[in-house]
Order: structure tokens, then sequence, then C-alpha cells
């Protein structure tokens, strides 16, 4: 486990976050998302509210936000869960972050299907823009990390930065993003190039009357 | 006495687009409810309801429709395992496993993002036929977009009182509820599943009991994917003799096969079982790149099943016992192709890492196995490696596989299986290259 992140509980995050309490809004809807749940059964709104947590730190600090102690502990009283129960959740799952990330976490996926495709050329575009793989950059704009198959495979190599996926990447549109988001734009989301989400390139093979209109196809059952 | 004629050729594709599930797969039109209303969706629901409980599962058994998940296993026949009464008040659950990360796996996505009623009405239709009280659709954290348009389906279902109380006037009550992952492979196994939802680690557990005895709460629940759930109302609504007439016995109806890696144009489209696998690749992803002669493996299931060298698949049909004479599997009908280019022992043992990071650390033959056979298949892939160390790795796949509470050991251990079995060659060459450096065991 060398390369797990070291959890910080020191006296400076606990003057940060020791106050922690939902926004007005995230406690309305932290509200909804126990309610989704049959009654005594609140422990199944852990990884929702972690969530939610993660999100109102990102908010808080500029980032795409972090986990800390405090505010585990938080979501433990209100769950009525003990906060080991919230540790073993918080750190068994890699998409809550345990340690700060930078503005953007760019998430590229290294699996065999954007392997095939040529994630290697991705991951060069970020080692050239400074990005290095578990780190954040020295300006806290861009932290690195490698994931593991994100479900885009038809539309490998891609990229989750943050809550958006970039599609059908090349060395050249990868370096792009990375500028644009470095000057603070908002690059396309998506295929970066000419296709419609998971269509072949050029055109439906099938089903091309839905291009032009919503095709109602019971008549021709 | 004449013989009896012989059973007419199957139907294995192409596919016409009237027989197609998913008409919005690639999502050139809305998701929302009035579009999918206008291309029949929720189209007298009602009616299909008043079919009856049992008179759904005869038809979706009759259907012959396997589990479009990976196992492939009946789901009429899984409907069929739940209690028809609640002897003791327990509740009953449908829980739909939208987690969807098997690598090359990327159809549930597409049917979240462009056809979200399909898997609404479903839900409701299977949870109906099989008594729940509710639905869960659980679907992986990294689906950010998917999810919210699903919570927006939902929300659309519930205005249009399709779902919740009196669901499409039927008198029966019936929620849905969308619980998103956080990134956990493990999550896509049932059991493992049911846990996370209980605000646990993703751990599987032993079974039995089953989940249809004793799931989601210790309630019966039957865990179901996506794509099975959000066939079942087309398949009520044209009948099991039109499912049952694509694909081969026993691989029966139309599946969303998702492309990858060296072909021309990678995609998802939606095919007919058994359809072969050169007419798959050529009609709609523009052939192999550089030709079917730069063919050299096809991993044709999802990352979990075995890779089948090119002469073995190029005219195999594309269902679950044609893969499985090849020893192989239709898994997801994630279908990874890889061209002459690759570097075959690099792409499984990224495979083995994958493992690696997503072993839930439960079981120690996967825990400590899946991290070994990485770094054994790292020396393989450099070619640092002994001779004898391909047997020695053979040997520890063979002893973690069948070992573990849930597949992830044999998943793991399948690929490279069926790299050694039909690359040894290659694996050997980079070895005997290297001049067989003897080497420290792996740490």
């Amino acid at each position: 486990m060398a390369d797990a992140p070291q959890i910080p509980d020191e006296a400076e995050v606990r003057a940060r976050w020791g106050a922690f309490v939902w926004t007005a809004e995230n406690a309305e809807l932290a509200k909804t998302i126990i309610a989704r749940y049959p009654a005594g059964r609140q422990q199944s709104a852990v990884m929702p509210l972690l969530d939610l947590a993660q999100r109102q730190v990102g908010a808080e600090t500029q980032t795409q936000g972090w986990l800390p102690v405090p505010v585990m502990e938080y979501i433990g009283r209100q769950l009525d869960m003990p906060y080991m129960r919230v540790y073993e959740v918080a750190t068994f799952y890699t998409m809550y972050n345990l340690a700060p990330v930078g503005r953007y976490h760019v998430q590229v996926c290294g699996t065999t299907p954007c392997m095939l495709r040529g994630s290697d050329d991705v991951f060069s575009a970020c080692k050239n823009k400074g990005l290095v793989k578990g780190a954040t950059t020295p300006d806290g704009l861009f932290t690195l990390t490698e994931v593991e198959c994100l479900g885009a495979c038809a539309n490998a190599p891609m990229v989750q930065i943050n809550d958006d996926n970039y599609e059908d990447l090349t060395y050249d549109s990868m370096s792009a993003i990375l500028e644009t988001l470095a000057a603070g734009g908002s690059p396309k989301i998506g295929p970066q190039i000419d296709r419609q989400t998971s269509c072949p390139e050029g055109g439906p093979t099938t089903l091309k009357e839905m291009v032009v209109e919503n095709h109602d196809y019971r008549g021709e059952w | 006495m004449t013989d009896a004629p012989a059973a007419p050729a199957p139907f294995v594709g192409p596919l016409a687009d009237r027989d197609r599930i998913f008409t919005n797969v690639h999502g050139f039109q809305d998701w929302g409810v009035d579009a999918a209303m206008q291309r029949g969706d929720w189209d007298n629901t009602k009616k299909l309801m008043e079919l009856g409980q049992d008179a759904i599962i005869d038809i979706i058994k009759a259907s012959n429709l396997r589990g479009r998940g990976g196992a492939g296993f009946p789901t009429g026949m899984k409907w069929s395992f739940m209690p028809k009464e609640s002897k003791d008040g327990r509740p009953s659950f449908l829980v739909i496993n939208a987690d969807e990360s098997e690598p090359g796996s990327c159809k549930d996505r597409e049917i979240i993002r462009h056809d979200p009623h399909k898997l609404i009405e479903g839900a409701l239709i299977a949870g109906f036929a099989m008594r729940a009280r509710a639905a869960y659709i659980y679907i992986r954290g990294e689906f950010i977009y998917e999810a919210k348009v699903l919570f927006a389906a939902v929300e659309q279902a519930y205005a249009k009182g399709f779902i919740g109380k009196n669901a499409c006037g039927s008198g029966y009550d019936f929620d849905v509820f969308v619980h998103r992952g956080a990134g956990a492979y493990i999550c896509g196994e049932e059991t493992a599943q049911i846990e996370s939802l209980e605000g646990k680690k993703g751990q599987p557990r032993l079974k039995p009991p089953f989940p249809a005895g004793a799931g989601l709460y210790g309630c019966p629940t039957t865990v179901n994917n996506v794509e099975s759930i959000a066939v079942s109302p087309t398949i009520l609504r044209r009948g099991a003799a039109w499912f049952n007439s694509f694909g081969r016995e026993n691989n029966r109806g139309t599946k969303l096969f998702q492309i990858s890696g060296h072909v021309n144009k990678p995609c998802v489209v939606e095919e007919s079982m058994s359809i072969p696998f050169r007419e798959l690749i050529d009609r709609h992803c523009g052939g192999i790149r550089g030709g079917w002669e730069n063919l050299l493996a096809v991993i044709p299931g999802g990352s979990s099943v075995p890779l089948v060298p090119a002469k073995e698949i190029m005219d195999a049909p594309m269902d679950f016992d044609g893969l499985r004479a090849l020893g192989s599997g239709l898994g997801t009908a994630a279908v990874i192709v890889m061209d002459k280019s690759t570097d075959i022992v690099r792409a499984i043992s990224r495979l083995s890492y994958f493992y690696k990071h997503e072993s839930c650390g439960q079981c120690t033959p996967c825990r400590e196995g899946t991290g070994w056979m990485w770094r054994v298949m790292e020396r393989l892939r450099t070619g640092e490696a002994d001779l004898s160390e391909i047997d020695m790795l053979h040997q520890v796949t063979k002893q973690v596989e069948g070992h573990t509470i849930c597949a992830l050991g044999d998943a793991a251990a399948w690929p490279i299986q069926g790299l050694i079995r039909h690359f040894r060659p290659e694996i050997e060459r980079r070895i005997n290259e290297r001049g067989a450096p003897v080497m420290e065991a792996a740490e």
C-alpha cells in the first residue's frame, strides 16, 4: 500500500475543517438523499453524502474537492455511524480524494482498450505540460491520475476531468484541452473528432432516420 | 412418411432497423419522456401489467432472454426465484446493475444517457413481475452526466404518474431510486453491489444465502443488468416469438455490441445475436485497421474472457455458445480488437494491473495473487524472466481460479491463461532474446 495517499489529520486540517457544516442548499439535498432509503437504513446514504461533501469542500477551495477527516466525522454523526465505518467506505472507493487535489483532476484512462487506441500519447501530452502522475502541478491547477476503465471504450482514448469526459483523444487534442483549461476556458465536451457519441465515425450504419427526425419504427413492426 | 422438415437456419443478422430495440442508441434525438413516448416507450404500460405477474415471467422465459451482464443466466428463470408472497412482511427489491466497469463495455452508458425511459419502464415491468416494492439503479460513480440524465428521467416518470403510487394507473405502487457508486469495479458483482447499497465497502458476500432469499437489507432481491431490464418491455410488446427469431438456439435475441480497439470505426451497435464476427466488423466498424490480414487477436466479451486468435474468431458466431466453443465467452459483448501492431503481452499485463487495482482484498488468493500475477506478467513483457516462469504463472492462475468468493479471481486468471495458451511462442521469444537471465523471484 505504498502508493496509498497519506491521510492528513493534523492540527491545521482540524482547524480548517473542524467546523464543517452543510450549506443550506446541501443540507436540503442531504435530506432528500437520506429519504431514498428505508427508515433505519440511513447508512446507505453514506456514499452520496461523501460525494456531496467532497463537492462542497471543492467549491470552498476551488478544486475538485477532498475529504478531510473532520468532514467524514460530521457525516458519521449525521448518519449515526461510527467514524471508522465512514472511513472504510471513503478509503475503499477510488472517487473519494483522501488528500487535496488541484483545480482540475485529470483522470486519464490507461486500461487496455484505451491503451490500444493511444492512451500513451495522452499521457505524453500531460507530461509535456508538466503534469506528473499522482501529483499536483505547483500552480495547483492540475492533478494527474491514471484511472482504470471509465466505460467509454468505443470512444477511446479518453480522459475525465472533474465531471466532464473528453473522448477520441490524440496527443494534439489532449494538449489543446489542457491549454484551454489553463487559460480559464471550457473545452468542448465529448468526442474531440467529428463524431456523434459512440456512433461510427462518418455517420451511422443503422437507424439513419433517427439522424433527421425522432422516427417511430412501430409502423414497420 | 416424410422426414420432418429441417429446422430453418437461424437468423444471424444483419438486423433490420425496425427490429432494433434501442432506436436512440446514438443520441441523435432527445432522451426526454415526450420524445421517448413518441418512439414507443410507456405506450399503455398498464396493459402489459394486466397480463399478470406470472404471465410476464412466462413470456420472458419463453423469449429465452439470457442475462446481458456477462454470465448469461436466463432472465425469466431468475425472476421466478423471487417469493410470490411475503410470509414475514419483508418487502422484495429489484436492483439494477448499471455499474458498468468491465474494460471494453460501454453499452449501459448509451442506454442510460440516450434511452433512459426504456430502463425505467423495464424496471417497473420487472419489479412488478417479481413483486418488488422498489428498484434501486446502481450506476457507476464515474457516469456523472449519465447519472444526471437518469435522475431527471426518473423525475419525469414520477411526474407523469408512470412510477410511484398507482404506477401507470395499474393500482401497483412502485418506486425507482438511483444510487451512485464511487469507483469500484467489484461493485458490479451482485452481492458486492448489495453491500455497497447498504453503505459499506463493496466486498462480495458468501452464497448461500442467495439474494433471492436474503439480499438488500436482508430482503429478497434480484440483481439484473441494465440491458436485460431495458429490453423486457419491448419483448412483451412484440412477443417471445419475435425475440426468438434472432440468433441461434439457446442464444436468442438482439444485443448491443461494443467494438473498441483496432478497427477503423469503433462503435456501439445493436445487432442480432450470433452475427458472424467478420460481418459485425465489416458492416459497422469499417473493417480491421490495416485489413483482415492484420488482425492478431480479439477479446470478444470484455476483459474477463480469454482472447481468441485471429484465425479462430474471423468467422465465429458472436454468441454465448459459439465463443465458449473457442475457449472464450460472450461476456458483455465488449469486443476488443487487436491488430498485429499490438504488444499482446503488454495488453494482457495491463489487464492484470486492472485486476490487481480492483481486487477488493477480501480473499487471499485474489488479493495476493492478482498483484503477484501482474508482477510476473511485467517480467514476461520485458523478457526479464526464466522460461519456467511461464508454467509457474499458469499454475498460479489455476490456484487463484475457483478459490475466491466471487469471480474476480477467475476473471484475473482467464486472460493470462488465454495468453499462454495462444501466444506462448511470443513470450518465449522475448525471454530467449533477453538471454534468459536468472532473476530473483518477484517480491
